[in-house]
């Protein structure tokens, strides 16, 4: 479906707002992105029509609720091209999966000497899990290097891997600095090693097309939040041989077979992981979410979202006193940079004065920052629903911020 | 000039800026210009000011019964922040400084300028300038 940016903008409430008197730029998109109208709809006709606990309830609501939750699970399998729906698992979010893993997987599976390899672009939820899980059974965590573009260098990886390597967690998409990892290779040479690999999909998800099938990785965890969906909510793939062999994360129910005071049988995949009443109505909500973007086609929101990339690096990269941070080739549309002489949290400040909203800070990433000798940088992320007259906007203000410093 | 007056004076200087936000923040940063040299010395761990967001450092010192303050930041909004707190307490007996009601900040709208990140920090350095002023009107009782 093609539709004008005006059309696209029009599906979003919240854009169409004043912040400090001047119009609304939202550039924190791999913060969270905004959702449109029909995700607002669903979580309210769900409140008001089908509100019901799932899976047990003998009554026509509950059933209604029960439908429609699993349906999501299906759009999602189709969404990343996983098997069957049983390996789509409904967590908290990305953080909540890469969890999941570390604390089921991880603890059955990885025992002392054993390695783990990341590299220096994860984010904090990626790299704490695992040293948790290091510090529990005496595994060892083997960091991949980058170049100073901000890519991974390969050659190090393959160095890294050996036979005591038992996974390998890694960022598909860097949210710092946008970089998009040859994540087919690593799962490859990974799996040559007899590996398994997570991807962290949260920044992916919602710019490159998905296929888990293709890729061949055995863990992907992502968040509907930044897939145009509800907060709270995220997704776990796994693949049935090894969700099957995991023990469950969380005891309670839903998650059982039957339980007696002497055993307690487990449920099937992918109940097993989902104990308690789950986040039903955001599940719910996420399908429209979904939909948006199968309908707009993950290629056309790319090539919408690298143009404004590349728009914005022509209009910023002459600005004196404009430093990017991350310049790797490829990339997902995030721009990270400094101002010379500038803290970045009083760039964000004076941005966000002109109703412009960025990020500022370490992005969860202090390794990586440290990696840079920075303490942090702006970070302007682009979505579907951004326009080209927005990062004129963004490129007038940082020209203007600049000045102060770099005359 | 009293608290009162150079808090007068501030005030009229931001209702001058008017409901520009942007030239708000510039003039906010400028104002940083105007602190006097932090010595490098005195940018150590025990001279930061906790529960800000942004690096802050601060000494004092007593003359004459009156306090002299020394502060720097490694972000230009907060320098401009507390060159204002200087400017309204510096040079002042410890008594006044304890009892000086800042109501400036709230004047010039300052927690919907900074936002309630920097808010949070702006309250933690006049807290912590009162708390020299305690500690030395303290020494100059005993």
């Amino acid at each position: 479906m093609k539709l004008t940016i005006d059309q696209i903008r029009g599906l979003f409430p919240v854009l169409h707002q004043e912040v400090h008197g001047k119009p609304l730029v939202y550039f924190d998109n791999a913060a969270t992105t905004q959702k449109p109208k029909a995700v607002l709809d669903k979580l309210r006709s769900y409140y008001e029509m089908d509100n019901s606990n799932i899976h047990r309830g003998a009554h026509t609501l509950a059933d209604r609720a029960t439908r429609e939750y699993e349906l999501v699970r299906e759009t999602v399998r189709e969404f990343i091209g996983a098997r069957e729906s049983a390996e789509v698992i409904f967590t908290k979010g990305t953080t909540e999966g890469i969890n999941l893993v570390a604390q089921t997987f991880g603890r059955k599976f990885i025992g002392k000497g054993d390695e783990i390899i990341i590299s220096t672009l994860e984010h904090h939820s990626n790299i704490v899990p695992w040293q948790m899980l290091c510090e529990e059974k005496g595994a060892v965590l083997k960091i991949i290097p980058i170049t100073e573009s901000g890519e991974i260098i390969f050659e190090e990886f393959e160095q890294l891997l050996s036979s005591k390597t038992k996974l390998v967690s890694i960022i598909h998409a860097s949210n710092a600095l946008g970089t998009i990892n040859p994540v087919k290779k690593i799962i490859d040479a990974a799996h040559a090693f007899g590996a398994k690999v997570l991807l962290d999909g949260a920044q992916s998800t919602s710019h490159l097309d998905i296929d888990v099938l293709d890729l061949d990785c055995d863990f992907m965890a992502f968040s509907a939040h930044k897939l145009y969906g509800p907060t709270g909510l995220g997704i776990l793939y796994g693949k049935r041989e090894i969700l099957e062999e995991m023990p469950p994360f969380l005891g309670g129910g839903e998650m059982i077979k039957e339980v007696s005071f002497e055993k307690t049988t487990y449920n099937d995949i992918p109940f097993k992981f989902e104990a308690g009443t789950p986040n039903i109505a955001d599940v719910i909500a996420f399908k429209p979410a979904l939909d948006f973007i199968t309908d707009l086609g993950k290629p056309s929101i790319k090539a919408h979202e690298d143009e404004l990339l590349s728009y914005a690096n022509e209009l910023l990269l002459p600005i004196k006193g404009f430093e990017p941070i991350g310049t790797a080739k490829e990339k997902v549309s995030v721009l990270s940079f400094n101002i010379t002489g500038m803290h970045p949290f009083d760039v964000g400040q004076m941005l966000d004065a002109r109703g412009i909203a960025v990020r500022t800070g370490h992005h969860c990433t202090q390794p990586l920052m440290k990696r840079f000798g920075i303490e942090g940088t702006v970070r302007a992320s682009f979505s579907v629903y951004n326009s080209k007259s927005e990062i004129e906007n963004l490129a007038e203000g940082v020209a203007r911020i600049a000045k102060i410093k770099n005359k | 000039m009293s608290i009162e007056g150079v808090q007068e004076e501030i005030v009229g200087e931001f209702e001058i800026l008017g409901d520009d936000r942007e030239s708000t923040i510039f003039y906010i940063m400028e104002l940083g210009g105007n602190l006097e040299e932090f010595p490098e010395s005195e940018r150590k761990d025990e001279n930061i000011i906790k529960g800000c967001q942004s690096k802050v450092w601060l000494t004092a010192e007593e003359n004459d019964g009156k306090i002299h303050y020394l502060a720097d930041s490694n972000t230009d909004i907060t320098k401009g922040l507390i060159s204002l707190l200087i400017r309204v307490l510096n040079h002042r007996k410890p008594e006044e400084i304890i009892h000086a009601e800042l109501n400036f900040i709230d004047r010039i709208g300052m927690g919907n300028i900074i936002g309630s990140q920097r808010s949070n920090g702006l309250a933690s350095m006049i807290k912590q300038m009162k708390l020299y002023a305690i500690a030395f009107q303290t020494k100059l009782n005993a």
